[in-house]
């Protein structure tokens, strides 16, 4: 039994060095950098240990600015996102015709390039000495005042950022969607019917809980995911988001590691920490929470 | 409740590569029975012979392509499952996994609207009820994966009964249960169908299931309904070659034989002396049972072993003109204690031995002289 034991953990070996070299010594490095005080990347030296880091980047208001962008885009486009996509995905898989046509138009987003895809919200939103770009044309056809949807009001911005990221990351969460639906064993509908079960009722009584595994990893990761969104903000308003107000806290962490301000680890190690708390947090609440709702058969 | 099912029939369109001209499928042709109230009707045949689809037809899941469906003199042809007031038990049971026992039974009555909208206590009532019935009160607070096949068939059933249907269907309610659970269980059914006369038809492609425990059998292939009749008319009576092949265990013997001058030949020896039959070649099945072991039997056969089943000996024999490998008869213990010998004679039972037309397979009616 022993013998086995220990040829368990050499078959383990490489993969628990690989994750230990890339993921468990970065992590504790990170955690430790996010304590020293007054680090100088030059000189590679430190005051001293302690808690200072963490107090300035909490008074930071580029942070806290970040911070308060992230939680209105976690909260806005998780919920959103995955209310439509499921929506979609029903609709999807109730009509037969053009049913492959529609799975394959809703997914294209997710093969095309972010750049191409920066490209169209550009024309659609952005206002050039030109155009005032596609969503003004139609917002004034109805009678409204044009707005500068990339370089305008907060709000036009936080809007544009949250369709950005509801568009990229729904056709994801579709496929896995109308799979999960198709898997859905037809004889349960049919014993429904039988049993004269409306459709509402059908769809909350079993539909919804025989999709819940999957509906809840979308949900868990589409938290994570929008926690660490970036990408998607710089391809909308430029590299410099804090001029633009609307950096997100990985954005945050990014800038005080290398841009302009940077060099700051320390900093830039905090904020991280930070980040990791209230996901960690986050995702520790959905477990709770699934307990009582997601049924793995 | 009385069911009228009116020349039943069901089409599917055709598909796939060897269907070039994409015909119809026919899995219900012309199906016209009526079933009595209170009766337990076998629906019988092999797979794909269109017993699941007439299932499906009066349970209201597929809508019939001609036809007409009664129930108690009333068309419900194009009504829906739910008014049809037709309770179902399907195959794999098709219990919600993620709800428990208590909570599948008390599904179908969460449905009920408007006057028939039932309070907490009734519900809790009726489910009891129909827990008790099926013997499961004490699983009420289970997870179906956390029961046994032969509980989820019960369940299943209090499910369907919970809302009082007038019909009980039942698709292969045995199939997935093994050996001994199967008897325990088509007993079970037997017994809730009598104690709530409900009028129940069931699905089956296993002759036993259906002889054991209905009233009456419907035998079908390939869409058309071979014949109707209690079980033991049925075997002792079968309509055509294919009924008689498939009641009965062990199945019966077939030969080729021909009629001339009134008697009946197979191979060589005549084994029956017929009234009014003309000359003809014919299929002569013989059941397992209709031999005698005779010492002056008219009927030789080369012996190939006893095999001893207890009460009864089967002997395994062969002969020139059997279209089995061999043939099965079936004696008491002691008329064969001194068999011996490559060869063993039988005397038949008249009354065991059908013809039938070789062309059409229909049974040929004869008397003895």
């Amino acid at each position: 039994m022993e013998n086995q034991n220990n040829k368990g953990w050499l078959y383990l070996l490489p993969a628990l060095l690989f994750l230990g070299a890339f993921m468990i010594y970065p992590l504790i490095d990170v955690f430790i950098y996010s304590f020293e005080e007054g680090y100088n990347s030059a000189s590679q030296t430190f005051y001293g240990m302690g808690g200072y880091n963490y107090s300035y980047v909490l008074h930071d208001a580029y942070f806290l600015q970040a911070l308060k962008n992230t939680f209105i885009l976690v909260i806005i486009t998780v919920p959103l996102s995955t209310g439509l996509a499921l929506l979609i995905s029903v609709a999807l898989s109730s009509i037969k015709p053009l049913q492959e046509l529609f799975q394959t138009v809703f997914f294209l987003p997710y093969v095309t390039n972010t750049l191409a895809v920066g490209l169209v919200f550009m024309i659609l939103f952005k206002k050039t000495p030109y155009s005032d770009g596609l969503v003004n044309l139609l917002i004034r056809c109805f009678g409204g005042g044009s707005v500068d949807f990339i370089e305008g009001p907060y709000w036009a911005k936080m809007f544009v950022l949250c369709f950005y990221t509801v568009w990229v990351v729904m056709p994801f969460k579709i496929l896995i969607l109308t799979s999960a639906l198709a898997g859905v064993n037809p004889v349960y509908y049919n014993a429904a019917r039988v049993d004269g079960t409306g459709r509402t009722r059908m769809f909350f009584k079993i539909t919804l809980p025989m999709i819940s595994p999957m509906l809840f990893y979308l949900i868990i990761t589409g938290f994570i995911g929008a926690f660490k969104a970036y990408s998607d903000a710089v391809a909308l308003f430029g590299t410099n988001l804090n001029a633009a107000g609307m950096n997100t806290i990985v954005g945050y962490v990014y800038d005080m590691l290398y841009r302009d301000s940077g060099g700051y680890p320390s900093y830039a190690s905090a904020a991280a920490i930070i980040l990791f708390t209230i996901v960690l947090t986050i995702t520790c609440i959905n477990l709770l929470v699934s307990r009582k709702h997601v049924h793995y058969h | 409740m009385k069911i009228v099912l009116s020349h039943l029939t069901k089409k599917f369109p055709g598909r796939g590569r060897g269907n070039k001209k994409k015909e119809d499928v026919t899995a219900v042709n012309d199906f016209t029975f009526e079933i009595p109230d209170g009766t337990l009707v076998g629906l019988l045949g092999p797979s794909g012979c269109g017993k699941s689809t007439t299932l499906n037809l009066i349970c209201g899941l597929q809508k019939p392509t001609e036809g007409q469906i009664f129930f108690d003199g009333e068309d419900v042809t194009s009504l829906t499952p739910q008014k049809r007031g037709v309770g179902m038990v399907f195959q794999n049971y098709a219990l919600y996994p993620h709800l428990n026992v208590e909570q599948n039974i008390r599904f179908p009555l969460e449905n009920l609207k408007g006057n028939d909208k039932l309070s907490k206590d009734e519900m809790r009532a009726r489910v009891e009820e129909a827990a008790g019935l099926v013997q499961i009160g004490d699983l009420l607070d289970r997870k179906p994966a956390e029961l046994s096949g032969g509980q989820q068939q019960r369940v299943s059933i209090a499910r369907a009964l919970v809302k009082l249907p007038r019909v009980l269907l039942l698709d292969e309610p045995l199939s997935n249960l093994d050996a001994r659970l199967r008897l325990q269980t088509r007993e079970e059914i037997r017994r809730i169908q009598k104690k709530t006369a409900i009028t129940t038809i069931f699905v089956t492609h296993d002759q036993d299931e259906a002889m054991s425990i209905s009233d009456l059998i419907v035998v079908m292939k390939d869409g058309l309904v071979q014949q109707i009749g209690k079980p033991q008319e049925v075997y002792d009576n079968p309509a055509n070659l294919f009924v008689a092949k498939f009641l009965g265990t062990p199945p019966i013997n077939l030969f080729e034989g021909k009629v001339e001058n009134g008697c009946l030949l197979i191979g060589e020896e005549t084994v029956l002396t017929l009234k009014n039959v003309p000359d003809r070649p014919v299929h002569v099945g013989i059941r397992p049972e209709g031999f005698i072991l005779s010492e002056n039997g008219s009927f030789t056969c080369r012996l190939s072993r006893p095999e001893v089943m207890g009460r009864d000996v089967s002997i395994v024999s062969i002969h020139p003109a059997s279209q089995n490998p061999v043939i099965r008869s079936i004696v008491d213990a002691e008329s064969c204690e001194n068999l011996s010998g490559d060869s063993v004679r039988f005397a038949l039972k008249p009354r065991k031995v059908f013809l039938f037309d070789q062309a059409t397979g229909q049974r040929i009616p004869f008397e003895t002289a």
